[in-house]
């Protein structure tokens, strides 16, 4: 059976009822622009907000946690091996913070073809002082080139120029810490640590990340100004941030490292756990509502087709009389829905993307996000290729019972009926 | 394709029955046959069966008892698909009501079962149609919608087309049933000019007793039997 003479024939049906066709490829073309919008929206602002937490977390941090150390004197000793042991007021050891070996477990990780990238960080306690009050804070000591390379650090940075913090004695502050300490860029402000070493640094910038309890207490120098704040030579590190190629080896790979390093790690599925969840459903739900409307869609083909079916019983039933068989008529139909279905799903494709285009021009600025001007829009090809494998399946589907109907019409009930 | 048996259609005990509302028997044991050039017609009053009969040796209706030989070949029991590509290829259909395709011009709709039957172009089956509207006057029609014809131009149409497959046997189930006796004339003279100047067989089924008196064997049914034939 020649393809041609069917397409022939269904292209003339559908124009006999140009109208309901148009209608039914209208309805396609709505849901797939709907689906590809939504989906690109409601990914971009996903994306966004993951973001803000994900970009800056580590998918792995090493760090020694402040703990009573488990092995206690009395478990040690033969004499009370089989006893009851109660020891009360138990304090954490007095192990340091500073991570042992550092350079080496640094190089050995940047040797690991899982890793893509690693960072070093030490967090201090400080007092701002500001006049005769104190404010508590944070100075994160980070190796600025690799933090602007692996934790997008420079999104973050309002103003000023975040490279002048490898000079030493500089510092980038939060925004609301700024803004309590009423400094701006170029002052110089002075630190006392927890240890009581005063020191004064230069403000050459702030940050802001979004969240404003973090811009409310920390700031960020170089590794160097920060161990030279702390009286610690050049080997203090407290944290070691590791970023990989692939976040989903993270919680695997922390347990294999913390056995290896003798040290604790925490990976970013464990911390951020609540952020996968959340993206998950947001996701789950717009996929639910673009699907939602391809099968309200597919409703209406399959209701066009049916009535095309009741006023084409004539037409059928001479097609079979001159001899198209049951097969030929299914596929007509069939091919009438799927051409349904490929021009309202490309024309809604590109409107979709119209669609998209626009939701991006609209502005959407906000202190808590400064590096966003317009409502994020995720442009990912994939929602096109759903969007239009699904327009495919539904019109299919919707055409499939009107057409084995159609194909089952027998010729004599219909001609013998007038 | 075609093989020059003699007998283009034979009929062995065909039996029909209705099963609604109740079973009634429409066809008891209706056997004739139908050579090669004959220009026959089937008569009866209405409810004889005579429709029934016609539709069953059109292979379209396959729910009978009984032995239906086309071209030498035993149809009956065949598979649908098989059927219909038989009609397509060796039967002509002429109803009572024209039925072409309306959303085609008069030109497509006699094209349509040669392009089904896919055995010439495009461009020849063009010009085979055109030759076919010719022999009945109706060229300059051709590229008209079918909706915009008068029945008995549409009646003209269909037998167009019933012919574009040089079919073996063309059927006719009142042809000229639905036209005024101008239009019915003109039907029935092309017809006779089918039967007397291309050999065609023909076998219809007809009312109109002028019609039946016209053609070379009458048929005649009653109750669901062959009375004469």
């Amino acid at each position: 059976m020649k393809w041609s003479l069917i397409f022939e024939l269904s292209r003339a049906l559908m124009l006999a009822r140009f109208k309901q066709t148009a209608v039914a490829a209208v309805g396609v073309m709505f849901s797939i622009t709907m689906f590809v919008t939504l989906l690109g929206f409601m990914n971009g602002l996903n994306t966004m907000l993951d973001g803000l937490v994900l970009n800056r977390t580590p998918h792995i941090r090493f760090y020694n946690e402040i703990k009573p150390n488990p092995n206690q004197p009395v478990d040690i000793n033969d004499e009370f091996e089989n006893t009851w042991k109660i020891i009360r007021s138990i304090k954490p050891s007095t192990s340091r913070l500073a991570i042992y070996n550092a350079e080496k477990i640094i190089q050995n990780l940047e040797n690991d073809p899982r890793v893509l990238g690693v960072s070093p960080k030490i967090a201090a306690q400080v007092f701002f002082n500001v006049g005769t009050i104190d404010l508590t804070g944070v100075v994160n000591g980070i190796d600025v080139n690799k933090e602007a390379q692996l934790f997008a650090f420079t999104d973050y940075v309002t103003s000023g120029n975040f490279e002048e913090l490898n000079q030493t004695n500089t510092i980038i502050l939060g925004k609301g810490l700024a803004d309590r300490m009423l400094t701006g860029i170029g002052d110089v402000i002075q630190i006392t640590t927890a240890q009581g070493n005063k020191m004064q640094v230069k403000v050459v910038g702030f940050y802001q990340s979004g969240l404003g309890d973090y811009d409310n207490a920390n700031s960020f120098a170089s590794i160097n100004t920060v161990q030279k704040m702390l009286g610690e030579p050049p080997s203090y590190v407290t944290d070691i941030q590791v970023k990989l190629h692939n976040l989903d080896l993270a919680p695997s790979m922390a347990r294999e490292l913390e056995q290896i390093y003798n040290i604790d790690a925490d990976d970013i599925q464990t911390v951020n756990a609540q952020f996968e969840t959340g993206t998950n459903i947001r996701t789950l739900i717009s996929y639910a509502v673009g699907i939602t409307l391809l099968v309200v869609s597919g409703f209406g083909i399959y209701n066009i087709l049916n009535m095309m079916i009741y006023e084409k019983l004539d037409t059928i039933a001479i097609l079979k009389a001159i001899g198209f068989n049951g097969t030929d008529v299914n596929r007509i139909f069939i091919t009438i829905a799927i051409s349904i279905g490929v021009i309202g799903g490309g024309i809604g494709l590109i409107f979709g993307y119209f669609a998209c285009l626009g939701i991006d021009q609209i502005p959407f600025e906000t202190e808590a996000l400064p590096t966003i001007k317009t409502f994020p829009v995720d442009y990912n090809p994939k929602y096109y290729f759903i969007g239009a494998s699904f327009s495919l399946i539904t019109t299919y589907l919707a055409g499939f019972f009107p057409a084995r109907k159609a194909s089952g019409v027998d010729p004599v009930d219909i001609i013998r009926g007038k | 394709m075609k093989n020059n048996h003699p007998t283009v259609l034979q009929a062995e005990g065909i039996e029909k029955f209705f099963y609604n509302p109740t079973k009634t028997q429409v066809l008891k044991k209706v056997s004739f046959k139908v050579k090669r050039g004959e220009f026959i017609s089937v008569v009866g009053k209405s409810g004889c069966g005579k429709s029934t009969l016609l539709y069953i040796l059109s292979t379209m209706d396959t729910d009978y008892l009984g032995k239906l030989h086309m071209d030498g070949e035993l149809i009956t029991g065949k598979p649908r698909n098989y059927l219909a590509h038989l009609r397509n290829e060796k039967i002509g259909f002429v109803f009572q009501f024209h039925y072409l395709l309306n959303e085609f011009s008069v030109l497509e709709n006699i094209m349509i079962p040669g392009l089904k039957l896919g055995k010439l172009s495009r461009e020849e089956l063009e010009y085979r149609a055109m030759e076919k509207l010719r022999i009945f006057e109706m060229e300059e029609h051709a590229l008209k919608k079918a909706y915009q014809l008068s029945g008995g131009q549409k009646q003209r149409v269909a037998i167009a087309r019933a012919l574009i497959n040089d079919p073996l046997l063309i059927m006719g189930d009142e042809p000229t049933g639905n036209l005024d006796k101008k239009n019915s004339d003109i039907v029935f003279n092309k017809f006779k000019e089918l039967a007397q100047e291309f050999k065609q067989t023909m076998l219809v089924v007809t009312h109109d007793q002028e019609f039946a008196e016209g053609t070379d064997r009458i048929i005649e049914m009653e109750d669901g039997r062959v009375i004469k034939s």
